[in-house]
C-alpha cells in the first residue's frame, strides 16, 4: 500500500476532463482533494491524496503524464526558511496534522515535511513569515 | 553573609565569577538549597524573545546640504516616521505601515511590512530609502530629500523601546464560533487553541519579582547588543495581585529599554507580522541578576509551575475592555501542550520563543564569564507594590 500526496498541473485543454475519477475508476485508487484550483484560462492545479497498491499508483501516475498532465510530489512544496523561524510555536495549534510540533527538551520546533498536506494556514500565522509555498 | 554588586563585578573581573543560567539555577537550588546557592552563585541570567510593539528607533541623519528642517512628511522604505523633533532626528515606531497597505479592508490583514521590518532591516546594514518634505525655512531651506542611509552613515541609530519585557501576560482564548485574529495570534472558535507570551521560569522580571536588583540604570542585554533599562515601561503595574512567592498573577510591571542600535544584530531584532493585526518587532532581551542574599536565590529559582497566568476571552471581555478572568493556569502547564480548562483539553501554543530565551540567557552567561559584561546597580528602582503606582483604563469617554 501507497500514499502519497501529489500536485498535478493541468493545461487549460485538460480542464474539462473527468482526471480524478479515471484515477479512482481505473486505477483502483483512494483520493482525497486537498486543494483545487481550476479557472477556464489559466492552468489548473490539483492537489491530490492517493492510496492504493504501489503498482496501481505508478500506473495511474503514467496515465497522467501520457495525458500531459504535469506531476510533482507534495513534499517539497511548503518549505520552512530556516534563517527567518525564530522557534516560537505559535504555528503549532494552527497546523491541522502533526506536521509542525514543539520538541519537549529543546522547545524548538519541529516541521515533519511528509505530515504536510499544504494547507496553507500556517503560511500567513507564522509572525517572521517563516513557511513559504513553493508550487 | 550579603554580598554587593561591587564585589561581584570584582569577582567578574578576576574571572572567578559563577554564572548560571535561570534554569540552571533551578537545578542548583533543587540540589544545594538556598542559603548555599545564595553563597556559591554570583549571577542568574534571563532571557526572553517575543514580539514587543513598543518599540521603535530613533535616528539623527545628519545634515544635508543645503540644510533641511524634516517637518512634513518622513518616509522610511515608505514607513512612516515621525520627526517633530530637531531639524534632522526623527522617530519610526516598530508598528507603523506604509500609506497603501489595505491593513484589515480584506479581513485579516496580512501586514506584511512595518516599521519593525525596517528597523531589522536598519540593523542589518541595509540601505534604507528616506523620503521627506519641509516647509523651509531661512535657515533651512531645502524643502525635498529623497536619498538612502545606512546605519554605517548615520550619526545616530537608537532602539527605543518604551514598553518590553513584560512581567507575566494574558493566555488568550476564544468562546465566539468564529476564528479572531489577534496580537496573541490566529484564536480558534469555540476555546479551539490557547496563546499565550511569556518566557516563564526564564523572563527577566519573573526572576526578580519585586525588582531588587534591577531598575532604572540596570545594564542588559538587548537586540544582541548591550542596552540599559531607561525607566518603568508604560502600563507598569506593580500592584497586581501576587501569589506567596510574590510572583504577579496578571501582566504586571515593564521596562522601557534603551541601546545603540549600531552594536545590536537583525537576528534578536526581528519584524513580524501578525496575521490580522499589525506588523510588529520581536525583540531579544536578557538581564543579569546578582545573587545578593538568600532572597534573591529564592527569586531565580522559580520554576514555571510557580507561575500562573490569567485566561481571558479575546472575542468578548478583552475588546470590550472588561477585566474577567475565567481563570488561571501555569506555564508548566501551557507548556505541556495543552491545558484542561472548561471540561475540555484545549491545545496550546506561545508567541514567545523559549529556545530564543534560553540561547539569550547563555549568551550572557558567555558574555559575563568573558568579562565582557558587568553588572550595574540601578540608579532609581522601579515603583515597586508598595509605591502606589498603577495602571488604569481611561475614563469613560464619549
Amino acid at each position: 500500500m501507497i500514499s502519497k500526496r501529489i500536485v498535478l498541473k493541468f493545461p487549460n485543454t485538460m480542464v474539462n476532463q473527468p482526471i480524478v475519477y479515471n484515477l479512482s475508476k481505473q486505477f483502483n485508487l483512494e483520493f482525497n482533494i486537498l486543494k483545487a484550483s481550476v479557472t477556464p484560462r489559466e492552468e489548473g492545479l490539483l492537489v491530490l491524496g492517493l492510496k492504493g497498491r504501489e503498482r496501481d499508483f505508478q500506473k495511474g501516475l503514467d496515465y497522467l503524464k501520457r495525458k500531459g498532465i504535469r506531476v510533482q510530489p507534495l513534499s517539497q512544496d511548503i518549505i520552512r526558511n530556516e534563517d527567518k523561524c525564530t522557534h516560537c510555536g505559535v504555528c503549532v495549534t494552527i497546523c491541522p496534522t502533526d506536521a509542525l510540533t514543539v520538541d519537549m527538551k529543546t522547545r524548538k520546533i519541529i516541521f515533519t515535511n511528509e505530515n504536510c498536506i499544504a494547507c496553507e494556514h500556517c503560511v500567513p500565522a507564522c509572525p517572521p513569515r517563516a513557511m513559504e509555498i513553493h508550487y | 553573609m550579603a554580598k554587593t554588586v561591587a564585589e561581584i563585578n570584582q569577582k567578574i573581573r578576576q574571572g572567578k565569577a559563577v554564572v548560571l543560567t535561570a534554569e540552571e539555577m533551578i537545578d542548583y537550588v533543587d540540589k544545594n538549597g538556598e542559603a548555599k546557592a545564595a553563597a556559591d552563585v554570583d549571577v542568574v541570567t534571563t532571557g526572553t524573545f517575543g514580539p514587543m510593539c513598543s518599540s521603535s528607533v530613533y535616528i539623527n541623519i545628519g545634515h544635508t546640504r543645503p540644510r533641511m528642517k524634516l517637518s512634513g512628511t518622513a518616509y522610511l522604505n515608505e514607513v512612516p516616521a515621525y520627526c517633530g523633533f530637531a531639524a534632522v532626528d526623527l522617530i519610526l515606531g516598530a508598528t507603523s505601515l506604509p500609506d497603501d497597505d489595505p491593513r484589515n479592508k480584506k479581513h485579516p490583514g496580512e501586514f506584511l511590512y512595518g516599521g519593525g521590518h525596517v528597523i531589522q532591516e536598519l540593523a542589518a546594514g541595509q540601505d534604507i530609502h528616506l523620503s521627506a518634505t519641509a516647509y523651509g525655512t531661512d535657515c533651512y531651506p531645502r524643502k525635498k530629500l529623497d536619498t538612502s542611509i545606512n546605519i554605517k552613515s548615520i550619526n545616530d541609530a537608537v532602539l527605543f523601546n518604551p514598553r518590553n519585557a513584560y512581567q507575566n501576560y494574558n493566555v488568550a482564548v476564544n468562546s465566539s464560533d468564529k476564528t479572531i485574529y489577534t496580537y496573541l495570534g490566529t484564536l480558534k472558535s469555540n476555546f479551539g487553541n490557547a496563546n499565550y507570551c511569556s518566557a516563564g521560569q526564564l523572563s527577566p522580571l519573573l526572576n526578580d519579582p519585586m525588582y531588587i536588583t534591577t531598575g532604572i540604570g540596570t545594564r542588559i542585554f538587548l537586540g544582541g547588543g548591550e542596552g540599559y533599562i531607561a525607566w518603568q515601561g508604560t502600563q507598569h503595574n506593580p500592584m497586581t495581585d501576587r501569589n506567596t512567592r510574590d510572583l504577579p498573577t496578571e501582566g504586571a510591571g515593564t521596562l522601557a529599554v534603551i541601546g545603540d542600535l549600531k552594536q545590536m544584530r537583525p537576528d534578536w531584532l526581528v519584524g513580524v507580522s501578525l496575521y490580522g493585526y499589525g506588523a510588529s518587532l520581536a525583540v531579544g532581551i536578557g538581564i543579569p541578576i546578582p545573587i545578593l542574599n538568600e532572597e534573591m536565590a529564592r527569586y531565580t529559582a522559580v520554576k514555571d509551575e510557580d507561575i500562573v497566568a490569567p485566561i481571558i476571552d479575546y472575542s468578548d471581555a478583552y475588546p470590550k475592555g472588561k477585566s474577567t478572568i475565567l481563570g488561571h493556569v501555569s506555564y508548566a502547564e501551557l507548556k505541556s501542550g495543552c491545558i484542561h480548562f472548561m471540561d475540555r483539553q484545549i491545545p496550546t501554543a506561545s508567541l514567545s520563543s523559549y529556545s530564543k530565551a534560553v540561547e539569550i540567557a547563555e549568551t550572557l552567561k558567555l558574555w559575563i564569564q568573558k568579562k565582557r559584561f558587568y553588572l550595574s546597580e540601578p540608579v532609581q528602582p522601579l515603583p515597586g507594590p508598595n509605591s502606589g503606582a498603577q495602571k488604569k483604563s481611561m475614563k469613560k469617554t464619549k
